[in-house]
């Protein structure tokens, strides 16, 4: 079975892990963190990723601009992009799938749903 | 004209005659085939006598192991239903099982990387930090403040805040409202209906989860208002607010005590150097 590259895009260290401490139950997993939208497009680059799971409000550049910029991106743009993010109103929902993402989670995140939603989005 | 009327009539009679004997011959042909026809029933009744005679004679006697045969058959198939539903009902126990295990897992992780984080730093701007994280990423908490207690004014003050402007935030005296007397007592405060509180009253937070080291309070942790997609507390919130009273203490209280202390190593250092770069006899 091939590796599955995530990479995990998160200002708070213990989402961060969180999050990870999850996808390790997905087998073949390797899981790449990123503190914020300059470091993820920084790692984009390290491996070819299967999924981009990303939080909406951090420092230097946000994760709404970081969709935004990979959907942009002919390298990049078929990334399957989950976004995890304490913001629950219906509006930012709508916003975040307009511009791109494949799917939306809010804070707090349950480990089955969001498993769910990754092997629905991994291929592989 | 007698002999003309003598011919005719013969003829007539020849014709009668003919017609006779061609109804005479239909009759005989009708005859032959009702007497075989007759004939075939005789021997189907033969048949059927032999058939019946030979049922009656293999009787209950050859039925029996073919009716045995039947009945264990019968209690077999009973006994395979049973044990289907008794399957049925282990499956669905087994599914139930595995969600409770799954949400036991959920838990368990959230609990630990909230202890691992919490205990991974003796920075006290990061222990707090890590408290305002786990409160609003793992509980869900929108507006919400760390308090910590000055030991001797023995008064609360905030020293970290979500969704609220920290020179908002009461300072609150050990024993008054709901929030000093949580401090007092060391037992955590649950609002029964919070879908009813607007979240807007600082003397009034639906949670305060004491900070405790053993029996001593070092401060309250209080939430005003959750997520908008959080409309309760579910039971692992109740695990956090636990885990946090004791662990969250102790991470802020010794986090402190090391900022203090490499503060105080500076000083002295400081001191230390000063003393060895004076000249001697000054």
């Amino acid at each position: 079975m091939p590796d599955i590259h995530f990479l995990v895009v998160e200002d708070s260290p213990t989402m961060r892990q969180l999050i990870s401490f999850a996808l390790k139950r997905v087998h073949g997993s390797k899981i790449i963190e990123a503190s914020d939208g300059i470091d993820a497009l920084k790692k984009l680059s390290t491996a070819k990723f299967d999924l981009i799971l990303t939080d909406i409000n951090m420092p230097i550049m946000d994760g709404l601009k970081l969709v935004s910029l990979i959907r942009g991106n002919d390298q990049y743009r078929e990334i399957p992009i989950i976004i995890i993010t304490t913001e629950g109103a219906e509006e930012d929902r709508k916003k975040g799938l307009a511009l791109g993402a494949n799917a939306y989670l809010s804070k707090p995140i349950q480990t089955a749903e969001l498993l769910k939603l990754v092997s629905s989005l991994v291929k592989k | 004209m007698d002999q003309k009327d003598g011919k005719d009539g013969f003829n007539h009679i020849k014709n009668k005659a003919e017609e006779f004997l061609q109804v005479f011959r239909k009759g005989e042909e009708f005859t032959q085939e009702v007497l075989k026809e007759n004939e075939k029933l005789r021997f189907k009744v033969v048949q059927l006598e032999e058939e019946n005679r030979m049922i009656r004679t293999s009787g209950p006697g050859n039925l029996k192991p073919l009716q045995d045969k039947v009945a264990v058959l019968e209690e077999e198939n009973r006994r395979l239903m049973e044990r289907y539903r008794e399957v049925e009902m282990e499956n669905k126990d087994f599914a139930e099982k595995y969600i409770e295990v799954e949400m036991e897992n959920n838990n368990l992780a959230n609990l630990y990387v909230a202890s691992y984080q919490l205990h991974s730093t003796l920075d006290f701007g990061e222990a707090v930090k890590t408290v305002l994280e786990i409160i609003m990423n793992l509980v869900g908490a929108e507006r919400f403040a760390v308090m910590l207690m000055d030991e001797k004014t023995n008064v609360l003050t905030a020293v970290a805040t979500e969704g609220i402007p920290i020179e908002d935030m009461p300072a609150v005296p050990i024993g008054e409202g709901r929030i000093g007397s949580v401090a007092l007592s060391g037992d955590s405060f649950f609002e029964e209906d919070i879908s009813s509180v607007p979240g807007d009253d600082l003397q009034n937070p639906i949670v305060c989860i004491p900070l405790q080291i053993k029996e001593h309070v070092i401060g309250v942790i209080v939430i005003y208002k959750l997520l908008l997609q959080k409309p309760s507390f579910t039971d692992v919130d109740y695990e956090l607010f636990s885990m946090l009273a004791g662990h969250a203490a102790t991470a802020i209280f010794s986090s402190k005590l090391y900022s203090q202390s490499e503060r105080k190593l500076v000083t002295i250092q400081s001191f230390l150097e000063l003393m060895k770069d004076k000249p001697a006899g000054e």
